[in-house]
């Protein structure tokens, strides 16, 4: 019998994903951009990262014109952001038919103690982690793919290099780990203890997992890669550029064939002023949108 | 032994090169022309066709895997592997256009109607898992084409000579049934 929303329907098509650079968009122009820059996926906001930190207020779901609009203007498939914890955003963005919803500290939380159970969703979700505990428990509540939160809006890339190193460094140690061992870790890390055991048996976390947050040039993305990421999103860091066409496609290859420097090299040259970062040392507690989510 | 390719542009790349070592054969990454030297078989994964296309033209490999297809060299593609080998896509430009066969992607709408379902192929086996994820299928087939699967009266697996495309994805389950069918009686 024909099943929707299943387990492996909802990480599959995180799989197919894998080796790509998703991108987010504010309008069909730039949705198509990223689309002919070879992009496997776009992420439909009202405002990117950088633009929501100048902004301040509350961030909220984007208008539904402006993902419908995304929708129609490209065949690749389409995200967006819902609020932490909020039920009615992720419905909503799930009956429209997005392909995968965010569930995005980048927006401000509706919920301080509860994610979305994300395991009674038809659509699949993406979560934001910083080290295996926080990824096993949004795994735990369904989430069908991970990236790491890095600090948004930046265009600074030392974050996620923190998050991915992180987590794949407490999956290996689990890996290496005996079976008695745990339970324990399980409670260190709050983290479920079947999940863990998935990850000793797999080698590796059960879902895709992509780095963001803070990627501004081909190298950011090449350097991601290196560290095991298995793609890469990137917010501000294409349309905050001198040039979004050349630093999308550019991104694309060096996501691809990241460990070609001199192809690397090449396709870096005269790309013009990427975005323009902010030292995360700058950034006070509130405006750490990395906090967010528990 | 048989060493097979695996286009390695983008998508489910890993879980090909998996199948194809569990069934003893030696896997090539191909990401560059140099990698299609002496391959006895290739495989076109799943994934985004969009971007494999940018990126086969980017690095000079359409032309080149082309050939190796119109010369014999048995292919196998999987999803965006069967859009970039059939010979006409709907509403869209062909790719590889070497599989005689036309093809309508996004053909079970968007992600959220992507599902399951276990296929019986007379060919093949009972009860071969398939997922489907926004998947392509294929609307009609020339001449000497073997349809070996439909699902809700589309065509979703079809033989042309040395070329097999799917609209499913055999790589995303433990099933080895289909690709074993295409490394033992193709390649």
């Amino acid at each position: 019998m024909k099943q929707t929303g299943t387990e492996l329907v909802k990480r599959g098509m995180a799989e197919m994903q894998k080796g790509g650079v998703i991108m987010d968009v504010i309008n069909a122009e730039q949705a198509k951009i990223a689309e002919a820059a070879g992009a496997v996926a776009v992420m439909a906001l009202e405002r990117v990262p950088s633009d929501i930190r100048k902004a301040g207020g509350v961030a909220r779901m984007a208008d539904p014109r402006i993902v419908e609009e995304v929708m129609a203007a490209v065949t690749i498939p389409v995200m967006a952001k819902a609020r932490i914890g909020h039920i009615v955003e992720a419905r909503v963005l799930e009956a429209m038919g997005v392909d995968y919803i965010d569930e995005s500290e980048v927006l401000t939380p509706a919920d301080e103690e509860y994610h979305l159970l994300k395991s009674d969703y038809t659509v699949p979700f993406v979560c934001g982690c910083r080290d295996l505990g926080e990824a096993a428990r949004r795994i735990g509540e369904g989430a069908s793919m991970l990236r790491t939160k890095g600090e948004p809006g930046t265009g600074n890339i030392v974050e996620a290099v923190r998050h991915i190193r992180k987590v794949n460094a407490q999956v290996r140690k689990v890996v290496g780990m005996t079976e008695d061992e745990l339970m324990t870790e399980a409670k260190l890390l709050g983290a479920p203890f079947e999940l863990l055991r998935e990850i000793k048996k797999l080698g590796r976390l059960p879902v895709v997992n992509f780095a963001a947050g803070g990627v501004a040039t081909p190298a950011d993305a090449a350097l991601m890669m290196e560290l095991g990421a298995d793609g890469v999103f990137v917010g501000s860091g294409i349309f905050k550029s001198e040039n979004p066409e050349k630093f999308a496609r550019a991104i694309v290859e060096a996501t691809t064939h990241y460990k070609d420097y001199k192809l690397i090299a090449e396709i870096s040259k005269e790309l013009g002023v990427p975005m323009k970062g902010i030292d995360i040392a700058q950034l006070s507690q509130s405006e750490r949108m990395q906090e967010r989510g528990w | 032994m048989k060493r097979v390719g695996v286009l390695a542009l983008q998508g489910a790349v890993r879980e090909h090169v998996r199948m194809l070592e569990e069934l003893g054969c030696q896997t090539v990454l191909v990401k560059h022309k140099e990698h299609l030297e002496g391959l006895d078989g290739l495989i076109l994964p799943g994934g985004e066709s969009t971007t494999m296309r940018k990126l086969l033209d980017r690095y000079e490999l359409m032309g080149p895997i082309r050939s190796l297809a119109q010369k014999g060299v048995p292919m196998f593609g999987t999803c965006a592997g069967l859009i970039l080998l059939a010979k006409e896509v709907v509403d869209h430009d062909p790719h590889l256009a070497v599989m005689d066969v036309v093809v309508a992607r996004n053909s079970y709408g968007r992600q959220v109607d992507s599902f399951e379902v276990n296929l019986n192929i007379q060919a093949i086996g009972e009860a071969i898992p398939a997922v489907f994820i926004r998947a392509p299928h294929i609307v009609s087939v020339g001449e000497g084409v073997e349809v070996l699967a439909e699902h809700d009266g589309k065509i979703v697996l079809a033989r042309d000579g040395h070329l097999l495309g799917c609209s499913f994805h055999p790589e995303l389950t433990t099933d080895l049934r289909i690709v074993k069918y295409f490394v033992t009686t193709m390649v």
